[in-house]
């Protein structure tokens, strides 16, 4: 099979999973409820406060962002834990005359594409009604910026959904953790100058803080002033060495993985009891 | 009295497998204490970018406060509501139903065992988060400190059980709906900000969820001056409150359990899997 077909009916057969279970229109509003009221909890509390307006609107695009963070990345994860441990289908996915990592791509998309979905209603309503200012100063920076971090999210998932072929109960916490790291460290809801020194070092070397920064440069023309001295050019040298650098590593790690699983017969393990 | 009897043991022994299973790993009581501290610690940070200094101590009692009783509703979602739609994925459910006990013997041990659980790590949220974020509170009442959080929980975890009773008739509906039912609950019951600030009748509406009145009132307890300024209702009418929800949610999970169970039997989904 071409390596797009695999894309397409794998992406095809994660949406119906993820939304067989009611009607398109509540799926929908499903797939959007959650985490716009996600945003919409961090909106409040800057409301509450009366935060000055630029750093909500740097929260705004950081919160709606994330979203992409959490979704692929822990949402790829997931699928091997669904696969192997609630439809108990993942050593038939295996043995298909398809590629694996294709597959996951494939539900990678899917999950991007409800994201985007996501993310477009919640940007549009802060920006009609929360007085959120996208001003789309640089596109080409934008649509750099999404494909790169895109890329490198999803690889980051695959490199995840490798370990969890390794791990028994401890899926959950991994995808969680590495959400909740995130969400702490790469300064999404608030500047990464507030957090002690130790932890902006630790910020500075996600790559996450680097592609939320680069989003906020290209879409409010202004970004964290913490990282004010760096270069858009920097920033996207090292978004496209993440990209690039995560989707090799996801396919190696991804590899060794399953070659591990399969090695230890652990492949069709079932731990959810 | 034999019955009696013998639905006592049932409610312990569902309550005893339920400490037990959730420590049965060790690397999941550090998971559940300091996953919730990293949004904990997200949220203090937003207000220490952005609060004045004079109300930031009482802001951050209230994050804490929250990120603490956050663990109960998952606890409540996941651990009871969604229970019998893993009992059945398992094929646990149909013993549950063939053994001589009420099934709400089942629901009682499942809430005390997700409660003592649960509360060791809310316990362990409120004092790491005060060390670490060096946030003070002020104790004004320990009784109605206490009163206040007993009922909450005895009302939430009520409110659990009749969430369990109208679960198990739906398959991954119903954990769709525990997913749609985090977010929103947070925004809905005031877990970082004081609810007054989304309108009185929002709050009011918003008050049917125990956990709404239950932050207000241990906000007013413990968080000084500025938690009292954006108190909902007095804290001995919450209580009042609270207990009110306890004893109808309580009627109506068992009315619930027992019309569900009828229902599921009838229409043959009871022990269907994959659904």
């Amino acid at each position: 099979m071409s390596i797009l077909k695999t894309i397409k009916y794998s992406a095809w057969l994660g949406w119906e999973m993820d939304s067989n279970w009611t009607d398109p229109f509540l799926f929908f509003l499903y797939s959007i409820v959650r985490p716009i009221a996600g945003t919409f909890l961090v909106v409040l509390m800057y409301w509450f406060i009366k935060a000055p307006e630029d750093l909500f609107s740097l929260m705004f695009i950081g919160s709606i962002f994330y979203m992409y963070i959490f979704n692929v990345l822990f949402g790829v994860s997931w699928v091997i834990q669904e696969d192997r441990e609630h439809y108990k289908v993942l050593k038939y996915i295996f043995i298909a005359p398809s590629n694996i990592y294709l597959y996951l791509l494939g539900r990678a998309l899917s999950k991007t594409i409800v994201t985007t979905i996501a993310v477009l209603i919640t940007g549009v309503f802060g920006v009609a009604f929360l007085g959120v200012k996208i001003s789309l100063t640089n596109p080409l920076l934008f649509l750099l910026t999404l494909a790169l971090g895109l890329t490198g999210i999803a690889a980051f998932g695959i490199i995840m959904a490798g370990v969890s072929l390794l791990t028994a109960r401890h899926n959950f916490f991994i995808g969680e953790s590495l959400a909740g790291l995130f969400y702490f460290f790469c300064g999404v809801i608030f500047p990464l100058s507030v957090l002690p020194s130790w932890g902006q070092i630790i910020g500075k070397m996600l790559p996450m803080t680097y592609w939320l920064e680069a989003t906020r440069r290209a879409l409010l023309g202004f970004g964290d002033p913490s990282l004010s001295d760096m270069p858009d050019i920097k920033i996207l040298i090292l978004l496209v060495a993440f990209a690039i650098g995560f989707f090799f590593i996801s396919i190696l790690s991804f590899k060794f993985c399953s070659n591990l699983a399969k090695k230890k017969g652990i492949l069709d393990m079932t731990t959810w009891y | 009295m034999n019955n009696l009897r013998r639905n006592l043991k049932a409610v312990y022994a569902r309550a005893y497998v339920r400490i037990v299973g959730m420590n049965r790993e060790p690397s999941w009581v550090v998971f559940t204490i300091f996953l919730p501290l990293l949004s904990v610690a997200a949220f203090v940070y937003v207000y220490k970018a952005t609060a004045p200094p004079e109300i930031i101590n009482s802001l951050l009692a209230r994050v804490i406060i929250g990120g603490a009783m956050l663990a109960f509703w998952m606890n409540v979602l996941w651990g009871m509501g969604n229970n019998f739609y893993y009992e059945k994925e398992l094929g646990n459910l149909d013993l549950y139903l063939m053994a001589p006990i009420s099934k709400t013997s089942i629901l009682l041990g499942m809430a005390l065992g997700g409660m003592f659980s649960t509360t060791i790590r809310a316990i362990a949220t409120i004092l790491l988060g005060a060390v670490l974020f060096n946030v003070s509170f002020t104790l004004e009442s320990p009784l109605s400190l206490g009163l206040v959080f007993l009922m909450t929980l005895t009302s939430l975890y009520g409110l659990g059980m009749l969430f369990a009773s109208l679960f198990l008739m739906y398959g991954r509906g119903a954990w769709h709906t525990a997913n749609l039912m985090q977010e929103p609950i947070f925004i809905l019951s005031g877990f970082y900000f004081p609810i007054k600030f989304l309108g009185f009748f929002i709050a009011l509406l918003a008050s049917f969820i125990p956990l709404t009145l239950g932050i207000d009132a241990m906000n007013q307890l413990l968080g000084g001056s500025f938690a009292k300024k954006w108190s909902l209702l007095p804290v001995n009418l919450e209580i009042l409150i609270l207990t009110g929800l306890t004893a109808v949610f309580f009627a109506l999970a068992v009315k619930a359990l027992n019309f569900m169970e009828t229902m599921s039997k009838k229409e043959g989904r009871l022990t269907l899997r994959y659904m």
